[in-house]
């Protein structure tokens, strides 16, 4: 075997199995939203489009990402930060923080609605502490903000650790010297996080946002579990094109849009935070 | 002016006692180098000259100012780092505008700041360039350049040339020297390399084991070393020992041989530098074991008594291994150790 084919010949076997199993498949959505009975059509991207959900999921999902992802990020940086510093049980309190990321989002949902329901954690501990007289419905249509900030908090405590772990490694790269000379050159510490560890983490920041906000579009079983039908997401209604309404052209359509927004908020991120001609980092 | 005063200063970490009590007066304008193997701790000093270290006990002062509670900021110092530390998203200009934007210059007296370090150290055509397209010795130019930009009261400098090839670093050694001579800073410079030390320094501070062995000027720490450790660091090759045993009346014998020396009963180490041996009629009986050509001299390792000896002699000589060499010493360059203290003895 000459050398020259043997890369190919080692990702061979990757390829095979993306073909088979994400490609192959891909290319039947991909034919079964852009098909109805007959020949090409956009019907099935009409149908779903023009549905009085759609627009309603849409803004969910989109308001639910808005919302979230900042937070998380934001999170995920101080508590990167915190975890860098660190000389002792550095590596406990990372576990720590990961361990949400070791429960699959259903049960994390769950979780949450163990806390919010009627005869929940909250509801008994307000009643006990003599806050209200007796249960109150919290995850009802009466709130729906109540709702929204339920699924907002059960997807931040869920999902932050992901973005945690991408900017932990990241900033321990970032080489001590820097941050020793930007000191020397007279800036403070909010100036050391902003001037070095933000452009030096872009590179990170990158994974971890596109990660996160691909993620978030497709959130799912939280929202199943905490809001039901009072909060309808992208994903939700896919779901039920699927399984309720049996229209797979539906489902298959709306996927691809959900694919499309995933594809173009990748690409302002990678815009975004995208490294200076030359500049190697 | 900028006196740097290092006031009993210690250094501890954990049980590890990096710097014992070190006291050292720099001078205003004073380039001062701190010398010594790695893990002597002058990189730590120079740390918490810098204020990036805090020191176990002791004061720094800086320019009648007592720094050490002071961020590295506010004490009028500028460093350049080991690895340059130039960052690799900024530009060169903002690179070496970095520090005088953190104090919030004006545009234009950054511009003229960065542009007028840029020329003393001849980077104008990589303003706009990053670090990851410049070479060693071009991010060299520009940590240099930065220090310089911030016209501080003293530039600290931890084995700055370390990274550069032999012949760069050569180079850039004299050009340093100039622009700091111009610069009219006080600078400490650290490095483990001596003949960056004495060509460079107005003084040389010798660290061994966390403490200072011997602060003199570069010819004074060659010709008369204060101690066996800077005798034999400084100098290539290092000084030469032979045991010493006392005959009376200032008289030692030394390899068979009896010379004169300091009037005391211990027993002594005599030293003298390879350079300054010369072949004699009487005089040591050194048997050659190894002949080194260096081109302008020649280097001969041979075996005074059994111990090992080495002389630099002249390159015409024709020397052979086995044969005996009698090397007379040149005696006003002729020094004594006590084996005890390893100081020197008058």
């Amino acid at each position: 075997m000459t050398p020259r084919y043997l890369p190919y010949v080692l990702i061979l076997p990757v390829t095979l199995f993306l073909g088979v199993f994400f490609l192959y498949p891909f290319a039947l959505v991909a034919k079964q939203a852009f098909t109805t009975g007959g020949g090409f059509t956009l019907d099935n991207f009409r149908e779903v489009v023009g549905y009085w959900k759609f627009p309603i999921s849409l803004k969910n999902t989109m308001l639910l990402a808005a919302i979230v992802v900042p937070v998380q990020l934001a999170l995920a940086l101080l508590m990167a930060t915190m975890v860098n510093r660190m000389q002792k049980g550095r590596d406990l309190v990372l576990y720590v923080w990961t361990i949400p990321l070791g429960i699959s989002d259903l049960a994390a949902g769950i979780i949450w609605l163990a806390i919010f329901e009627q005869s929940g954690f909250l509801n008994s501990m307000m009643t006990g502490l003599g806050l209200v007289d007796q249960p109150i419905t919290l995850l009802g249509y009466q709130n729906p903000w109540l709702v929204f900030a339920a699924i907002a908090l059960a997807e931040i405590w869920r999902a932050t650790a992901i973005m945690l772990v991408i900017l932990v490694a990241g900033i321990g790269l970032i080489p001590k010297e820097y941050y020793e000379a930007a000191e020397v050159f007279g800036a403070s510490p909010w100036k050391r996080f902003v001037k070095i560890t933000l452009p030096l983490l872009r590179p990170s920041l990158q994974t971890a946002l596109i990660l996160r906000v691909v993620l978030a579009f497709e959130v799912f079983a939280v929202v199943v579990a905490l809001g039901g039908t009072l909060f309808p997401v992208l994903m939700g209604q896919i779901y039920s094109y699927q399984f309720d309404l049996m229209n797979g052209g539906g489902a298959a359509a709306l996927a691809l849009i959900v694919l499309a927004i995933s594809v173009v908020f990748t690409l302002i991120i990678l815009r975004a935070l995208r490294v200076p001609k030359g500049a190697t980092i | 002016m900028a006196e740097i005063q290092i006031k009993g200063v210690a250094k501890s970490f954990g049980s590890y006692t990096a710097l014992h009590d070190i006291n050292l007066t720099i001078q205003d304008q004073e380039f001062v180098v701190l010398l010594g193997a790695s893990g002597c701790g002058k990189t730590t000093l120079l740390r918490i000259v810098a204020g990036l270290e805090t020191a176990t006990t002791g004061e720094v002062w800086i320019g009648g100012k007592r720094v050490d509670h002071l961020p590295p900021k506010d004490r009028g110092i500028a460093m350049v780092f080991q690895n340059y530390a130039v960052f690799p998203h900024l530009t060169v200009f903002e690179n070496i505008g970095f520090g005088l934007r953190m104090k919030k210059l004006p545009n234009d007296e950054v511009k003229r700041r960065v542009e007028r370090t840029a020329g003393l150290m001849h980077i104008e055509q990589l303003l706009g360039r990053y670090s990851g397209e410049l070479s060693g010795g071009q991010r060299q130019r520009v940590a240099v350049a930065r220090a310089l930009a911030m016209e501080p009261d003293v530039i600290l400098m931890d084995e700055p040339l370390s990274n550069l090839d032999a012949l760069l670093r050569m180079e850039m050694r004299a050009e340093l020297k100039g622009v700091l001579a111009e610069s009219n800073t006080t600078a400490i410079y650290v490095t483990h390399d001596q003949v960056e030390a004495m060509s460079m320094a107005d003084r040389i501070s010798v660290m061994h084991q966390g403490r200072i062995v011997q602060a003199a000027s570069p010819i004074e720490v060659y010709r008369n070393p204060a101690a066996e450790f800077v005798a034999g660091f400084i100098g290539n090759p290092p000084m030469n020992f032979l045991p010493a045993t006392p005959q009376g009346g200032g008289r030692w014998a030394v390899a068979g041989q009896v010379l004169d020396g300091p009037q005391t009963p211990k027993a002594l180490k005599f030293a003298i530098r390879p350079e300054d041996l010369r072949l004699a009629d009487h005089g040591l009986q050194a048997v050659a074991k190894v002949i080194e050509p260096l081109g302008a001299h020649l280097l001969v390792t041979c075996d005074v008594n059994g111990a090992l000896f080495r002389a630099v002699l002249d390159s015409d000589l024709s020397v052979k291994p086995g044969d005996t060499l009698t090397l007379a010493p040149q005696s006003d360059r002729i020094r004594w150790f006590d084996p005890e203290t390893t100081r020197a003895v008058a």
